[in-house]
């Protein structure tokens, strides 16, 4: 019972609010939730994340890695400091979602599911967001949306997290 | 790059609008919904005592139909919840949108929240459901974000817990967030992720009414369907019906993409013509000409410009037309796009998103991508048409779930409607028109 914590105190504290949301008896239902919380402290989600989630949800450690491993947004490999994933679907395409994406593999030297050798970017190819009447879109460490990502906003956006 | 950002002038969606109807961007609190009218018809049903079969009813004549895509009648589906189950029912809300070309849902929850949270409430009432979870795409994570802040606010209010406005109602709601997967917007693969497993559909009978989330009987709507509640109820059936056309009640949110000078949502009357709703979306971007559109999201057939321009937009006329509906995503393309690069785009998108459970769309997604990518890089032979048809016959209607429909219908539409394009990669290994996607 007193294995090492893997998450700290605050991440838990979140996923038991998760938890709460479900029938008691339903405790694998903020799995989903509770992957996401510790991928956000933790950067991408290793074995023993994956296997602590499991104990701490009371489920099957192959049904976390299923779940893990099904939706997309978990990383289950590292990934450098910012991933930014822009959608290239064809409404995207069609409002310059094709042409912002070369402008992000150009300027980065990456190509999709590539990470800089600096750690800093890693640059992923997304499917729908959900989101089409803001083309381009990207999404940045999974969390934050942005609109009309133009060359132009693209270099800002760069600049700004190079410098963090 | 003309799409709205708030604050935006209360009727950028169009002077149908009733679910977006005077929305800013910034007034999405519980007060401005207040005082926008909301949660009046909560008021109405508990004050009154109206019985949940009433709004069942009431729901009926409003010829409501799901706008998640499917286009079932609401008031019906809300019937087939067994009314003397003992146990817990449930309620759930389709957020999880992910159909290319669609964003309404979007806009609905996070610029007014609190008509699906008022939708959900009198859902939960009619249906008799104990708890209600609204599953949210996980890429937009700030909608998620505020609709946990609105929930709260409701909570705070009396409106969702225990005794609601101190009547008997009882109705518990939560927020449920994905995390990247397109196949969860198909109903019982949401309620299978909803559980916490991956997100592949069930086999259907039994339907969510009768064993859906956790087994027990479920409804799931979508989250414009929940948004037009409200207004049904205060206003009656009828005049949602007479909004619209026969079978084709109320007002549409179709979300525009592509070739025209302002992509964005626009509420509209159904049966609303669509030339009417291209002039909405400022018209073709650059004066171009149109040349194609696929009129319900990238699931839907694609439909060449002149049948578009003789089509209204409802369920009917767009059935009739020879496409459907679908999500009321209306992607357009003038005529300098590549037909064959388009599907592509869409092929590989299904290959990527298919679940792997039934084995005709696993391998037939697959099939598809690779040889409209052969097509497209001029590698084409000449049998890949009949090959391309043959496949996509082979996928639909022997999946468990309308994802493969969704993957041999683009295929085969593209190919009815604009072969000369595929003939002419194959033939001549390069593009029939000079500048493409």
């Amino acid at each position: 019972m007193n294995a090492p914590l893997v998450l700290s105190p605050e991440a838990l504290l979140k996923i038991d609010r998760a938890i709460a949301k479900y029938p008691p008896d339903r405790r694998q239902s903020a799995v989903m939730a509770a992957l996401t919380i510790a991928q956000d402290e933790k950067g991408w989600l290793a074995a023993e994340t994956l296997d602590f989630v499991a104990r701490y949800l009371g489920m099957p450690p192959i049904a976390v890695y299923e779940v893990a491993s099904f939706y997309t947004m978990y990383d289950l490999k590292p990934v450098g400091r910012h991933k930014l994933t822009i959608c290239t679907n064809l409404p995207c395409a069609l409002q310059g979602a094709a042409a912002a994406a070369a402008h992000l593999k150009q300027k980065l030297g990456v190509d999709f599911n590539e990470t800089t050798g600096d750690g800093s970017f890693t640059l992923k190819e997304g499917e729908c967001m959900g989101a089409c009447g803001d083309a381009p879109v990207v999404l940045h460490n999974n969390k934050r949306m942005l609109s009309w990502m133009t060359p132009e906003k693209l270099d800002q956006l760069i600049a700004e997290l190079k410098s963090k | 790059m003309n799409a709205p950002l708030p604050p935006f002038s209360p009727g950028i969606y169009g002077p149908d609008a009733l679910i977006l109807k005077d929305l800013t961007g910034l007034n999405w609190r519980l007060k401005d919904y207040e005082a926008r009218g909301g949660y009046q018809a909560l008021k109405k049903i508990l004050a009154e005592n109206i019985a949940p079969e009433q709004i069942i009813n009431e729901v009926k004549k409003s010829a409501l139909r799901g706008r998640g895509g499917a286009g079932f009648p609401t008031g019906l589906k809300w019937s087939f919840m067994p009314r003397q189950y003992e146990g817990r029912k449930y309620l759930v809300c389709n957020s999880d949108e992910g159909e290319p070309g669609t964003f309404k849902d979007r806009d609905i929850l996070r610029y007014n929240p609190h008509i699906v949270i008022e939708g959900m409430l009198i859902a939960g009432y009619a249906t008799g459901s104990a708890a209600g979870y609204n599953y949210i795409h996980g890429e937009i994570w700030d909608v998620f974000e505020r609709c946990e802040e609105a929930l709260e606010e409701a909570r705070a209010a009396g409106y969702v817990g225990r005794n609601i406005l101190g009547s008997e109602f009882a109705f518990e709601l939560y927020n449920h967030h994905g995390y990247g997967a397109y196949i969860c917007g198909e109903e019982t693969a949401l309620l299978e992720s909803l559980e916490g497993k991956k997100g592949m559909p069930r086999f259907k009978p039994p339907f969510p009414a009768s064993y859906g989330l956790y087994g027990k009987p479920t409804t799931i709507n979508n989250t414009e369907t929940f948004a037009a509640v409200p207004w049904i109820i205060l206003n009656g059936g009828e005049a949602f019906l007479n909004l619209g056309r026969p079978n084709n009640g109320g007002t549409k949110i179709f979300s525009v993409t592509g070739d025209v000078e302002r992509p964005g949502n626009y509420e509209v009357n159904l049966g609303t013509p669509f030339a009417r709703l291209l002039e909405m979306a400022g018209g073709m971007r650059g004066g171009k000409k149109l040349k194609a559109c696929i009129p319900g999201g990238s699931s839907m057939p694609v439909l060449p410009w002149d049948i578009m321009m003789a089509t209204d937009m409802d369920y009917d006329s767009i059935a009739k037309a020879g496409s459907m509906l679908g999500s009321g995503a209306v992607i357009i393309m003038d005529e300098t796009r590549c037909m064959v690069r388009s599907l592509l785009r869409l092929s590989y998108f299904y290959f990527e998103e298919s679940c792997g459970q039934c084995t005709p769309c696993r391998e037939g997604t697959g099939w598809l991508y690779r040889v409209v990518d052969r097509i497209e890089h001029g590698k084409g032979k000449a049998a890949d048409l009949d090959l391309l048809t043959e496949v996509s016959d082979n996928i639909q209607g022997r999946t468990i779930c309308a994802l493969g429909d969704a993957a041999a219908l683009p295929v085969k539409s593209f190919i009815k409607h604009f072969r000369d394009e595929f003939l002419h990669h194959i033939e001549h290994g390069k593009c029939l028109v000079p500048d493409y996607v």
